[in-house]
């Protein structure tokens, strides 16, 4: 399949039938397997792809000052039943900086499709980093994905991340976030999964409030169906002054899954203040008998629960 | 004609008697308001007609437009055209307005719902989008609940403390909808401590102890509630004896 078919192939997964119906100065990047069959830049943006025997390695860089108007669209995927993509991501969004990516990653067919990525990003001082993932998976489960990030977020800059799987089977999720923030820094990381059959989630995240008076806000919203399993480690430890952190973990659990939550805080400074709350069951008494007196069944009504829970924040919807 | 008729209802937990031998009839088109001092049964009369999960094992009748309600689930009874405002209305994180209000209605698109929220007062184009989650007043949750029941078109509506959270302005908005609902042929239940409330209705029942102890004019019953209950240095010990009108 040449490059083009293939870039049509991956859009169309992901319920884009045009490939062209991008605008012109809209950034793009496409990657099936390990190979990048599609590029499209703007200026302020650059990317350099190598690919490897072990992947591909992919290094973005967005100019000082720069501020991109639109977000870059980023699709990664593999189309076979087996294959895998391995991605080596180097990030660094430099001073003053402001980007947004839009990405997703499509494994429609996969039966024994491994993806893992290994991703090291760097937000310069005052710079805005916001990285919405969205996948598509396909109904078999029979998908690996491991991605693991070590970000630093310099003085007065943001990383916002949002990680979406509500659509499809999990299959096999283990992903592992590590922030650093330092002065002023705003850090927000969501996860919204939904997992059925015997799938499996494992998250663990991290975000070390190293600077004063930085922020840092981890959320994860699971809903999980017949035998899958969910496992969140969400962690906050500050140590700079007047450093605010919170952790938010729901979880909704039918049939005979399981969820297990683990959010640690941990305070080195007395003026520092961190949050918890965890809540992991089925699904809430008093919605579920509103929306049962609304005349919905008491499947419509959970249905509509975990739409809530499961749904997009509300900064990502022009996206 | 009687839409609601409830005959000699009694509904206990833990052994302990809520309602004790009600009988009431709700008439169709009609707005009634129940009275009562707290403790006296009346949220448990509106669970109990709802069928909600822990309400469902009662003694007596209830009959719907002359269908017993006994093993109807609430699902099946919103179906039929009842429904509930709770008194504290729930919160739904991530669940937009649209949604919300759209849920229970056959109508689902965005100007429908814009106009219901109007109608009680909210600007349709700021909520529509929004989440029914904390962000939102106790005030506006309540109207946006009002939405979705006037969404849904219901033959009856049983309204738990209507005013509970509501400020003086907004509370106009919800008598609106409470003539809206009546014009449209809607019968009308309200659970309220309050006059301006219940002045909105038609008849009125005062409960004591799980009983009924009067029904009536509003007038007379308000006016008992407000001097008697209120002040009440025996509230749900009921004297027997004592003529209450």
């Amino acid at each position: 399949m040449s490059s083009s078919d293939l870039v049509a192939a991956l859009l169309q997964s992901i319920g884009v039938d045009n490939p062209h119906g991008l605008s012109d100065n809209t950034a793009r990047i496409e990657v099936h397997e390990n190979r990048v069959v599609g590029l499209k830049l703007v200026p302020g943006l650059k990317v350099d792809a190598d690919e490897t025997d072990d992947g591909i390695n992919v290094e973005i860089r967005v100019e000082a000052g720069v501020r991109l108007q639109k977000p870059v669209h980023i699709c990664f995927g593999v189309l076979p039943e087996d294959g895998w993509q391995h991605i080596d991501l180097d990030v660094r969004i430099h001073q003053d900086a402001h980007a947004s990516f839009l990405a997703h990653c499509t494994f429609p067919n996969a039966v024994d499709v491994r993806h893992t990525m290994t991703a090291g990003i760097e937000v310069e001082p005052g710079a805005h980093y916001a990285y919405f993932e969205r996948h598509v998976h396909g109904t078999h489960g029979g998908i690996t994905v491991i991605p693991e990030a070590r970000v630093i977020v310099h003085d007065d800059a943001e990383f916002t991340t949002e990680f979406e799987l509500i659509k499809g089977r999990a299959g096999q999720i283990k992903f592992d976030y590590e922030t650093l923030c330092h002065d002023r820094s705003v850090v927000e990381m969501t996860a919204r999964i939904s997992g059925r059959a015997d799938d499996r989630i494992e998250i663990h995240e991290r975000a070390q409030l190293l600077g004063d008076e930085a922020k840092a806000a981890l959320i994860s919203h699971i809903a999980l169906r017949d035998d899958a399993r969910a496992e969140i480690y969400n962690d906050v430890t500050a140590y700079g002054a007047r450093a605010r952190g919170h952790v938010d973990c729901k979880e909704i659990v039918l049939d005979r899954a399981i969820a297990k939550a683990v959010p640690m805080v941990a305070v080195h400074n007395p003026t520092a203040h961190v949050t918890h709350e965890a809540a992991i069951g089925s699904v809430d008494s008093r919605q579920l008998q509103t929306l049962l007196s609304r005349g919905l069944t008491e499947d419509e009504a959970t249905d509509l629960i975990i739409e809530g829970l499961l749904s997009k924040k509300a900064r990502w919807t022009k996206d | 004609m009687s839409l609601l008729s409830i005959q000699n209802l009694s509904q206990s937990f833990d052994g302990k008697p809520i309602l004790d031998g009600l009988t009431m009839d709700f008439w169709e088109g009609h707005i009634h308001a129940v009275v009562g001092p707290n403790g006296a049964g009346k949220s448990t009369l509106a669970n109990t007609i709802m069928g909600l999960h822990g309400y469902t094992n009662y003694g007596g009748e209830i009959f719907f437009d002359g269908q017993s309600l006994r093993g109807v689930s609430v699902d099946a009874r919103a179906r039929m055209g009842i429904t509930l405002a709770w008194q504290e209305p729930a919160r739904f994180e991530g669940l937009s307005v649209l949604r919300f209000v759209g849920a229970g209605s056959k109508r689902k698109d965005p100007a429908h719902v814009k106009g219901l929220l109007e109608a009680l007062g909210l600007e349709g184009e700021r909520y529509l989008h929004r989440s029914v989650d904390r962000t939102l007043s106790g005030g506006e949750r309540k109207r946006i609940e009002l939405a979705s029941i006037l969404a849904m078109e219901p033959r009856l509506i049983l309204m738990d403390e209507p005013d509970s959270g509501i400020d003086v302005a907004a509370l106009d908005y919800i008598f609106t909808a409470l003539s809206r609902l009546k014009n449209q042929g809607a019968t009308v239940i309200m659970i309220t401590h309050s006059r301006a409330v219940l002045e909105q209705a038609d008849h009125a029942f005062l409960m004591c102890n799980g009983r009924l102890r009067e029904k009536g004019e509003i007038s007379k019953i308000g006016r008992y509630f407000i001097d008697r209950c209120i002040p009440c240095d025996h509230i749900n010990e009921p004297d027997e004896e004592e003529s209450i009108l």
